[in-house]
Parts: C-alpha cells; sequence; structure tokens
C-alpha cells in the first residue's frame, strides 16, 4: 500500500503545469469564448506533445495503454490552468472507441486523437443531451438510447451560449449521419466512456477549485482595509480553511476512482471535486469582492467554469444515487 | 500507487477480526460515562490486554504487537466493524503514551505503560482550566518546588474521564516569572485520589458525568512524576495534542462502521422518495470513505518519511464535524424514536456534539489551516 503518486507521476503533472502556466491560457480561453478556436488548438498539440492524450488509447494505435490515473493527474492540471476546449469529451471518446473492439473504427479516429490533431466530442444516452464545442471538434459522436454510436453530421447547428462563455453547446441532429456501429458492445463502450468522462470532470474540477484558492489566497494578502491585509481577519481565514479543507479531502477519492474507475468511487470522486470547486468558486466571488464579480478580471474564467463542470457527466444528486447503489447488496 | 495491503497485513486482519469474533461481548456494554459502564469497560481492557489487542503499535515488552501505522489502522477497522466497546483507557493510550514513548525516561514507560494497557490505571487528561480554554498557555495552575517534588495547587477543569478515573496528566505553571506565558510550564502525571485532589464531577448535556473539574490543594507529586526537563511542558504537551488531532484520536474505521450502520438504516427504515435524506446518506458514506483515503495517504507520507503536523488540524475540523452530520442524518431516518435517550443512535450523537470543541477548538484549528497551510498573516483571534 503506497497511496501517493509516483515521482514519475509527479514529474508528469510538473510538466503539464510549467508548460499551460506560461501558454498564456487566459487568452486562449477568451479567445475560444469569441469563436476564435486558433490559440486553443495550438495549446492542444502542445498538449499532445507531452503525451497526454496516449493515456486514453491502446498501444496498438499510437496510445500508451488506457491509464486513468496519470490522465487524471493530467487533467487536474487542465482545470488549474483553465484549458478550454472538449477535452475531457475526446479523451471520452478515445475511450469509447478503444473499449468498442471495431478495429476499422480504432485505426480511422485513434491516431489522430492521440497525435492531438483533432478534437472529438460526445453525447451519451442519459447524459446531457449538448455536445461541448461541437464547432471546434472534428468528429461529433453520439450513442442514442437505442446503442447506436452515429457520427453527427457536419454542422452543428445552431450554437447554445453556456453560462461559462469559452463552453459553446449545441444539439447534434440526431436524424442522419454515418452509423459507425450498433448493439451491446456500444452500451458497454459508452458506459466505459460515460464514466471515464466522469472522472477526468472530476480531475478537471480539483485543478479549478486549486487555482481559484490560489488566486483568492493572493489576493487577500495583499488586499488591505482598516489598516490589514484582509486575511488577516479571521472571518476570511475560516472560509478560505474551508475551502481548502473540501479540496483536501476530495483528492484521495479522485486518486482512488482513477486507480478503481469503479462506479461508485468514480461517482463519489466527482461529487466532491465538484462540490469542492464550486464551493472555491464562491469563495473567490466573496472575498474578491466586487472585482471579482466582474468578467475583466482574469479570476472569471475559472469562476464561470466551475458551475457547469459541478454538474457535466454527472450532477451532485446522480453521484449520490450511484454512490447509494454502489454500497446496496444485490 | 496503490491501495493494496500486502498478505502480511491481510493475515494480521484475519487474525484480529478471528479474535474479536469470539470476544466481543453479544449485547452493548452500559454507557462508558456511568460508574457501572466505566467498571464494565474496564474490564473490557483487560479482555484486550490478556490477548496483546489493547494497545497494539506499542512495543511488546509494553504489552503491545510493535505493529506499524498501516496495521493499526487495519485493527482499527476491524474493531469499529466488529462492534466492539468504546475505549476507557483512550486517553492514556492516544494522548499520554505518545508523550511518554517521545518524552519520558526508560523507568517511567515501564512503571506506567503496562498498567494503562491492562486498564488497572485508567488516564484523565487535565489540561483546560476555568480562564484558560483555547488560550491554554494563560493556565495558572501551579506547581511549587519542595522536598523530592513539586506540590500542585489550583483547578482544572473539563477533564475527560476523571469522574471515575485513577490518574491524571497535563501542564502546571513551575516559574511564574518566565517572560512568555508558554515557558515556565513543566508537564506531569499525578494520582486523582491523593490527598488535597477533590473531584467534582460535571454532568454532559445528557447528564452523564463525562467529564470533571479538579480542584487541587498542595498535591504533592514526587519527581519521578514530571515528565521531560521542567519548564519544557509547552513543547511536550503540543506534540501530546498533535497526535491528539493526527492520525491517532479517531480512526477511519469508526467512521467507516458507523456509515455502514446509517447505510442499513436507510435500506431498512428510508423513505426512497425522500430524495433530500438519501442525499445526506450518501454523503455520510461518502465521508467515511474520504476520511479513510485521507487517512492513507497521511499514512503513506508518513512511511516515506514525512511528519504530521499542521494538516492534522484539517483531519480533526473534518471528522468533528462528520460525526455530527452522520449521527443528525441517523436521527432523522429514526423519525419520532430519535427523540428516544436509550436509542442506538442517541448517546453517540450527544458524545459527537462534543467533537468541535475539545482537542482544540475547530475555530483555533481554521485558524492554524489558514496561518499554517496557506500562509495568512496572524491577526487577533
Amino acid at each position: 500500500m503506497r497511496f501517493l503518486p509516483t515521482d514519475e507521476q509527479s514529474d508528469f503533472a510538473r510538466t503539464l503545469r510549467s508548460l499551460l502556466g506560461s501558454a498564456q491560457v487566459p487568452a486562449a480561453v477568451r479567445a475560444w469564448a469569441d469563436g476564435d478556436h486558433g490559440p486553443g488548438h495550438e495549446l492542444r498539440s502542445r498538449l499532445a506533445a507531452t503525451g497526454l492524450f496516449a493515456l486514453a488509447a491502446p498501444e496498438a494505435y499510437e496510445g500508451a495503454g488506457l491509464l486513468p490515473l496519470e490522465l487524471s493527474l493530467g487533467f487536474v492540471e487542465l482545470g488549474r490552468a483553465g484549458m478550454p476546449g472538449p477535452v475531457v469529451e475526446s479523451a471520452a471518446v478515445s475511450v469509447l472507441l478503444s473499449e468498442l473492439g471495431d478495429e476499422a473504427l480504432a485505426k480511422r479516429f485513434l491516431p489522430g486523437l492521440v497525435a492531438g490533431e483533432a478534437w472529438a466530442t460526445l453525447t451519451l444516452p442519459g447524459g446531457s443531451p449538448y455536445a461541448l464545442d461541437a464547432d471546434a471538434a472534428a468528429h461529433c459522436l453520439t450513442v442514442s438510447a437505442a446503442g447506436e454510436l452515429r457520427l453527427a453530421a457536419p454542422g452543428t447547428g445552431e450554437v447554445l451560449r453556456s453560462t461559462d462563455p469559452a463552453r459553446r453547446l449545441s444539439r447534434p441532429s440526431a436524424a442522419g449521419g454515418e452509423l459507425l456501429a450498433a448493439g451491446p458492445a456500444v452500451a458497454r463502450a459508452a458506459a466505459a466512456a460515460g464514466r471515464w468522462a466522469r472522472l477526468l470532470t472530476a480531475a478537471q474540477c480539483l485543478g479549478v477549485g486549486e487555482a481559484l484558492l490560489a488566486r483568492t489566497v493572493g489576493y487577500v494578502k495583499q488586499r488591505t482595509q482598516f489598516g490589514a491585509p484582509i486575511g488577516s481577519f479571521q472571518a476570511v481565514k475560516h472560509r478560505l480553511a474551508d475551502t481548502l479543507l473540501a479540496l483536501e479531502f476530495a483528492r484521495p477519492l479522485l486518486w482512488a476512482a482513477a486507480l478503481s474507475t469503479a462506479p461508485g468511487d468514480v461517482a463519489a470522486a466527482k461529487l466532491r471535486c465538484g462540490e469542492a470547486a464550486y464551493r472555491a468558486a464562491m469563495t473567490a466571488l466573496q472575498l474578491h469582492g466586487a472585482v471579482g464579480y466582474t468578467e475583466e478580471l482574469d479570476l472569471s474564467l475559472w469562476l464561470r467554469k466551475a458551475r457547469p463542470l459541478r454538474d457535466a457527466w454527472g450532477t451532485p444528486s446522480a453521484c449520490r444515487a450511484e454512490v447509494l447503489r454502489s454500497v446496496t447488496p444485490g | 500507487m496503490d491501495l493494496t495491503q500486502t498478505a502480511e497485513v491481510e493475515a494480521f486482519r484475519a487474525e484480529a477480526r478471528a479474535w474479536l469474533a469470539d470476544h466481543v461481548p453479544a449485547s452493548p456494554l452500559p454507557s462508558l460515562e456511568t460508574r457501572e459502564g466505566f467498571a464494565a469497560h474496564r474490564e473490557w481492557e483487560a479482555v484486550l490486554h490478556a490477548d496483546r489487542w489493547s494497545a497494539v503499535s506499542w512495543p511488546e515488552e509494553y504489552g503491545g504487537r510493535g505493529v506499524d501505522l498501516v496495521k493499526w489502522l487495519v485493527f482499527e477497522e476491524e474493531y469499529w466493524a466488529a462492534g466492539a466497546p468504546g475505549r476507557v483507557s483512550q486517553n492514556g493510550i492516544s494522548l499520554l503514551a505518545p508523550t511518554l514513548f517521545d518524552h519520558a525516561t526508560a523507568e517511567q514507560r515501564a512503571r506506567v505503560l503496562p498498567p494503562m494497557a491492562s486498564g488497572e490505571v485508567v488516564w484523565a487528561q487535565a489540561w483546560s482550566e476555568p480562564e484558560s480554554g483555547s488560550d491554554l498557555a494563560s493556565l495558572t495552575s501551579r506547581a511549587v518546588r519542595t522536598e523530592g517534588g513539586w506540590l500542585l495547587s489550583g483547578q482544572k477543569t473539563w477533564s475527560s474521564r476523571a469522574a471515575f478515573a485513577d490518574r491524571a496528566f497535563g501542564i502546571f505553571r513551575t516559574d511564574p516569572d518566565a517572560p512568555k506565558p508558554h515557558q515556565g510550564l513543566t508537564y506531569l502525571m499525578f494520582d486523582l485520589r491523593a490527598a488535597g485532589v477533590t473531584v467534582r464531577p460535571i454532568g454532559r448535556l445528557d447528564g452523564k458525568p463525562a467529564f470533571a473539574e479538579l480542584f487541587l490543594d498542595e498535591v504533592f507529586v514526587p519527581d519521578e512524576d514530571v515528565i521531560g526537563e521542567p519548564g519544557q511542558g509547552w513543547r511536550i504537551a503540543m506534540s501530546t495534542t498533535g497526535s491528539e488531532r493526527g492520525l491517532t484520536l479517531r480512526s477511519p474505521g469508526r467512521f467507516l462502521a458507523a456509515a455502514g450502520r446509517l447505510a442499513a438504516l436507510w435500506r431498512e427504515q428510508g423513505d426512497p422518495a425522500d430524495t433530500a435524506l438519501r442525499d445526506r446518506v450518501a454523503d455520510a458514506v461518502v465521508g467515511a470513505r474520504a476520511y479513510e483515503l485521507f487517512t492513507w495517504a497521511g499514512a503513506s507520507r508518513f512511511a516515506a518519511g514525512g511528519a504530521a503536523g499542521a494538516e492534522s488540524s484539517l483531519n480533526k475540523v473534518f471528522w468533528s464535524e462528520y460525526d455530527i452530520a452522520l449521527h443528525e442524518t441517523a436521527l432523522d431516518l429514526l423519525g419520532a424514536d430519535a427523540e428516544l435517550a436509550d436509542g442506538e443512535w442517541a448517546e453517540p450523537w450527544i458524545f459527537s456534539l462534543a467533537g468541535p470543541i475539545y482537542a482544540g477548538t475547530n475555530e483555533i484549528q481554521r485558524d492554524i489551516i489558514a496561518e499554517r497551510l496557506l500562509g495568512l498573516p496572524k491577526g487577533r483571534r
């Protein structure tokens, strides 16, 4: 039993952190929100060079094998940096095609996803009807309740505005589109993809929460009122202590979920990482005061992400129900 | 990274499980906080001790099994899962013993630890005073030098277990002229039945005498009962509160067992349409798992040479608030029966309510988290 990341795993996360830390991600997020995907695509290529996308595909298709733990540690860093784009969905498509066992389909899509040549996005039965960033994705896959996997017809339809302008939503057209596969194998692969999407969203949430906490701690140390840094006041300290507490107790749930990918573990991780990130956002907003309520401050890029990510790929309520199912015998 | 225990640890688990299955009393003992229950729990300590299960992490020479932190956590999991009684020796084993291992002489350890392990001597803590709670360093109870020892005078309060315990440990002011409040304090042990000691039990919220006031009037303490150097009491006591807040006061096993019982209660009595209550049951299940995993990560860090520092404050706030939420959820599931004082969940609920207060209030813990883990500036409390 050694329930800590290995040196190699920590080094990988550090590499991503430093790459993204100097990559001007906030500018890419603002461009993305304006429909300019160029800087986001550029970031995708740089991430691919670290091997990040290879962690969701088997070796036979240029991947590194399915490595949910390494991938999760990487997605914490994507969250911390505020990375735009369908990162979770692209990885979930990769997992779906890896699990499906259809060689022709795997060959057709996986090497390109691993190499970071394109984004992919996805909707699953029982999940959100909106595909994320389909206007920026080369492939938009849908799985129907009847177990049909389709490549949605080109042309994404109207982009619906999200409360996070950097998330661009649309309804994939239900009719038409190429039928890629059907049957129980699709349902099984879709379930795995859904579990991975939930896990990686949890990881992203943890990173978003940590970024919000770090920015807010920095702010309350330098903001002075009544002749003292506001961070010296107990009411401020205790909110931040609670934010750290929630994040620190969510992190081991994420690790355990990445180790097992069992539905109950993944749901528990998503629940706590999502809630911790959203609480971190509310604390960040309150402690920044009015300036935190502006879109001009880069803080807004994380503030607006926290709520949709908390709900994406498993609302708190859905996750709680899953947790109870997992501890119910029979 | 992994969560897999070695075959050796699993064998230890199996041995503990088998022993507990054979020995745990079939029906619950009377409340630990009554005279009758205290005596019954003391007998249970002797049963544990006879087969070296009362203090498994201690070296064998003192009655333990010399097991590491991982095995201790596994033992605790099995212990609480088996529905075994609460530990009347908890204060001694988790607060005084770690201090003795770090600061006492070999003679003191040999004299104090074995009767602690057997339950023959049950210990109470004597930290707080009427005017010194969170600001413990302001304490005024004093120990004055006398031939061969010290004379204790003053008042201690909120002394857990002291109504029925045998001995107590705490810190006393030995140098009133020291320049700072936390200097000039000395850590010592004393007999609760010595001449000059008056114990006045205090009824807890449910009326049970779970703690007491101690009035001390020139109580003689021999030099052999001073731990460490006189004047070093604060430093020594802080290492004890570190253990208390850290991994050894409330093991995850206790909460995993309670969450398991809560989930079972939900399945038996819960209204599936009451999703608000369902969500709280799920939160209790997740909370126990989070606490367990946080502890495994801490144990792994410890095994890799790290030390428990201010992180123990995160731990203390988490379990104490978790414990209340869990019990409140159980009471809500019980409906009208929640009110019955002899119900299975009533006394544990009352007990949980003290958690955010003792062992350093959660307000103090949050200050520590903010200042030492987040680096926020010190301010007025």
